[in-house]
C-alpha cells in the first residue's frame, strides 16, 4: 500500500503525539452537481485501539460514515456508522464499492484538481486535519 | 388494580380460556405461515440467471434529451443497462465510471453497445438532472427517467429490485437501496448476462463483450 505525503500533512495537537493515526490513499471524487452528495476514501491506520467519531469540512453540511452492505440478494444498502473502529496497527481501508464518507450539503461542487480539507476527530481525542486531492468523477482511487 | 380469583364467575373463566386458546392458535398460525412463507418464497427473492422469459429489457422512458424512447431505438445494438440514482454517492458513481471504462475499451465496437443509466429515483432524477450527470461519466452514456410507475414497470422487466428506504442522514431523507447489477441484453432485448463492478477488472468484461458481439 502506497502512503503518500499526506501522513506528513497532518497536523496533530502536540499532546495527542502517543496516539498516532496515519492516514494514506485519501481522495475524494469530484461531484457532479452541488446538490448531490460526494464521497471520499482514505485508509487509517492507528498505532493505538481507537475509533473515528467525527468527520468535519468547511464545505459541507454535513459527513457520515457509510458501509455498503450487500445482502444475499445483491441488493446494496447504506448503512451508517456513528463510530468507525481502528484496531491497533491496523489498516481501515476505505475504498470505492465499500466504505466512504458521504458529504452532503456542499456548498459548492467538488472540482477535479482541487483539494478537500478534512478535519477528523477520534475518541481518544486526537484531532487531525488532513487535505485530500479531488480526483475526477470517474477516478476509482489515487494513481499509483 | 386486581380482581379477586374468587369473585371471578366460572362462566368468565371459562370465556378467559377459550380468549387465550384463540390468541394462542393465531400466534401459532402466524408462526408456521411466516416459516412456510420464509422457506417458499425464499427462492423468488433471488435474482435468476438463466431464463430469458424472465429477465427482458422492455420500458418506455424519456432519455436525458427529453425524448420518449423504448426498448426499440437500441434494438440495433446490445445494452448494457445499470439501474441507479444520481443521489447515490458511491456506489452509482463507481458502477457507472467502471462502465464507462468498458466502454473506452471497447474502442470502436462500442458503436454495438447503447450504454443505459436508468434512475429509480426518478422525482429527484428529472431530465436535466440526468443529462448533467450522464454526461460527466461517458459521451455515450445514455440516462433514462420517467414517471413512478414507468420505471417501476421498466425494473419489473429486468427484475431489478429497487426500495425507498427512510434515512436521517441521507439527502431528502431517503436512500434507495438497490441491485448493483450491468445487465447485458441482447440487440431484441434478451437476456444475455449480468455483472458486477468489482466482479472482473473492466478489460475482461471488454473482452467478454467482444467475444459476444
Amino acid at each position: 500500500m502506497k502512503i503518500t505525503t499526506l501522513a506528513t500533512a497532518l497536523t496533530l495537537w502536540p499532546f495527542f503525539a502517543s496516539a498516532d493515526v496515519t492516514i494514506s490513499d485519501g481522495w475524494a471524487r469530484a461531484s457532479i452537481l452541488a446538490s448531490r452528495p460526494a464521497a471520499a476514501y482514505l485508509t487509517l491506520t492507528s498505532n493505538q485501539s481507537d475509533q473515528l467519531v467525527a468527520i468535519t469540512t468547511l464545505i459541507a453540511g454535513n459527513v457520515t460514515i457509510h458501509a455498503v452492505e450487500t445482502g444475499g440478494d445483491d441488493v446494496s444498502r447504506m448503512v451508517k456508522i456513528d463510530a468507525l473502529d481502528l484496531p491497533s496497527g491496523e489498516p481501515v481501508t476505505l475504498a470505492p464499492g465499500s466504505m466512504h464518507l458521504m458529504l452532503m450539503g456542499l456548498s459548492e461542487k467538488l472540482e477535479e484538481g482541487t483539494d478537500l480539507p478534512l478535519i477528523l476527530t477520534f475518541a481518544s481525542g486526537a484531532r487531525m486535519e488532513i487535505s485530500v486531492p479531488v480526483l475526477g468523477p470517474g477516478a476509482m482511487g489515487p494513481k499509483e | 388494580m386486581s380482581i379477586e380469583p374468587g369473585e371471578t364467575p366460572p362462566e368468565a373463566r371459562l370465556l378467559r380460556s377459550i380468549l387465550w386458546g384463540a390468541v394462542f392458535v393465531a400466534i401459532a398460525g402466524v408462526a408456521i405461515f411466516s416459516a412456510l412463507e420464509m422457506y417458499l418464497g425464499n427462492g423468488s427473492k433471488t435474482v435468476r440467471y438463466s431464463g430469458e422469459a424472465d429477465i427482458r429489457s422492455e420500458f418506455s422512458l424519456t432519455d436525458h434529451t427529453g425524448q420518449e424512447v423504448t426498448q426499440a431505438d437500441y434494438s440495433d445494438r446490445w445494452q448494457l443497462v445499470f439501474f441507479g440514482f444520481t443521489n447515490c454517492p458511491d456506489i452509482c458513481p463507481t458502477t457507472l465510471a467502471y462502465m464507462s471504462s468498458v466502454l473506452d475499451l471497447l474502442g470502436d465496437d462500442a458503436d454495438q453497445v447503447a450504454p443505459i443509466f436508468i434512475t429509480v429515483d426518478p422525482a429527484r432524477d428529472t431530465v436535466p438532472v440526468m443529462a448533467e450527470y450522464v454526461s460527466v461519466f461517458h459521451p455515450r452514456l445514455i440516462g433514462l427517467t420517467g414517471t413512478e410507475a414507468q420505471v417501476a414497470e421498466a425494473t419489473r422487466n429486468f427484475r431489478a429490485w429497487y426500495k425507498r428506504t427512510e434515512d436521517d442522514s441521507a439527502p431528502d431523507g431517503y436512500f434507495m437501496a438497490h441491485a448493483g447489477h450491468i445487465y447485458l441484453m441482447r440487440p431484441g432485448g434478451e437476456f444475455e448476462a449480468v455483472y458486477q463492478e468489482g466482479g472482473q477488472p473492466p478489460e475482461a468484461l471488454a473482452q467478454e463483450i467482444r467475444k459476444k458481439l
